[in-house]
């Protein structure tokens, strides 16, 4: 298709290439982070890294919510989903992350919990439609690209008056995030992490549109472009960050304008408004508790929160010691830092979420860097 | 998880639901967190949802500065070596 191939012409990107050697300023470096894990996985694919110039360095971003999900939180969901009366229903990505004492949604399957596959969030309700005598539980997940689909469902289940219905709602926002990396000690004090600028996530803002970015931009003197998830749209936005940085400014500038408005979607935004509110503070994997970083559902709509209907309980564990997943998340380590990467840990037995999704990093590496480069023709 | 495609609105089938069409695969999605579509539309759709329009006059102007680029500076290599997992 035009619109998906022409984003990936070989020539126009060798051309861009070739403008952005010229434009960089070789005194100095470039630390950009690509927030969001499918612009991790376009740069590996297409090797976008290897057109860019030596002083120009990628960041890999939080932005995997598989990744960023805190392991209490799945415990708690399996736990949920080994109840006898519940059907948990989810995304692919999930079922595989490993939780603590080696659990995972698929092995609480495979022992006998009813755990099922979702492309769509639809189908969960279709299921709960379909199955009135089992308890149907939504496990979301999910930035703002994912949440509207949930605040419809959870309308619609009112609407049809379905009383088997419930969300596990564990939806993040991504200004949060990206604010929280700001304010890390890694990058303001400790100097270990550096980010001179942002590449904004595409489908993100779809939905929340560019003018979240501008506080933070401004207050943070951060420039931020927002950048569609095919390697042209990377590198013109590696660019676009570059000249910005070349002159000194720090604005949230929009190369995807072929899907993002800065209002966003506003449909979307007011179904989300209607359905959930921000929590206080949401703990995040690598990240810590945020502060209003994520989102849970309204009191009007109680019947239909999993966290209230059964009553549902967080316990802290520890982290799988040797797993550098919280560093990676990050953009403290490089997943090549870890000692388990690409030996104990691999996508076919991942011990940690950033090597399962195929928005995380350590899945990035695996797949397309762990075999040499290939020989410069 | 964020991952969503264009796609082309091959029907629109009432009630919120159009027919998209990928690589000979049909499939039933909801435009139920957009403003109506039409057939032809080019929607962005993520998990069984379209998410937004996908602007062709935009993406044509995309298209256009990529081309134009390529053009002026006559590079005939592909850069790009799309790598298979």
């Amino acid at each position: 298709m035009r619109y998906i191939r022409g984003f990936r012409d070989g020539a126009a990107a060798a051309a861009l290439a070739k403008l952005l050697a010229a434009e960089v300023d070789p005194q100095r470096e470039y630390h950009l982070m690509e927030f969001c894990g499918g612009h991790t996985h376009a740069i590996f694919r297409y090797g976008v890294e290897d057109l860019l110039p030596g002083n120009i360095r990628l960041v890999h971003g939080p932005g995997c919510p598989v990744c960023v999900l805190a392991v209490p939180r799945l415990d708690a969901a399996i736990e949920l989903a080994r109840r006898p009366e519940v059907t948990l229903v989810s995304y692919g990505d999930m079922l595989r992350v490993p939780a603590s004492r080696r659990q995972s949604l698929l092995k609480a399957r495979a022992q006998g919990a009813d755990v099922r596959m979702a492309y769509s969030a639809l189908e969960a309700l279709e299921v709960a439609v379909a199955h009135p005598e089992r308890e149907v539980v939504f496990f979301a997940i999910g930035f703002e690209t994912t949440t509207p689909a949930t605040a419809y469902l959870v309308l619609e289940a009112q609407r049809l008056g379905l009383a088997n219905f419930s969300v596990y709602c564990n939806h993040v926002v991504t200004p949060a995030a990206i604010q929280s990396i700001l304010d890390s000690p890694e990058v303001r004090e400790w100097g270990q992490v550096r980010v001179d600028g942002f590449i904004g996530p595409s489908h993100v803002s779809a939905v929340i549109g560019s003018r979240p970015y501008e506080y933070f931009a401004q207050e943070y003197q951060r420039p931020v472009v927002i950048a569609g998830f095919e390697p042209l749209d990377v590198l013109q936005a590696v660019r676009m960050l570059v000249q910005q940085l070349n002159a000194g400014r720090a604005r949230v500038e929009n190369q995807f304008t072929r899907g993002v408005l800065r209002e966003g979607n506003r449909k979307a935004q007011s179904l989300v408004a209607e359905v959930f509110e921000l929590r206080s503070s949401f703990e995040w994997r690598g990240l810590g508790a945020l502060p209003y970083s994520g989102l849970r559902i309204k009191s009007a709509f109680a019947e239909f929160d999993a966290e209230r209907r059964f009553a549902m309980q967080f316990q802290a564990v520890p982290e799988n010691a040797a797993c550098q997943c919280p560093a990676i998340i990050r953009g403290v380590k490089k997943p090549t830092d870890c000692a388990i990467f690409g030996s104990v840990c691999t996508p076919r037995n991942p011990i940690g979420s950033c090597m399962v999704s195929a928005e995380g990093a350590c899945s990035a590496y695996y797949k397309y860097r762990r075999r040499p480069e290939p020989a410069a023709v | 998880m964020c991952l969503a495609v264009p796609v082309r609105v091959a029907a629109v089938l009432g009630n919120q639901w159009v027919e998209i069409e990928v690589g000979g695969v049909h499939s039933r999605i909801s435009t139920a967190l957009i403003d109506e579509v039409a057939v032809g539309d080019y929607v962005i759709v993520h998990a069984g949802f379209a998410i937004t329009r996908l602007d062709i006059e935009e993406a044509e102007k995309s298209l256009a500065l990529f081309d134009e680029i390529a053009g002026h500076l006559g590079e005939a290599v592909d850069a790009l070596h799309p790598r298979l997992p």
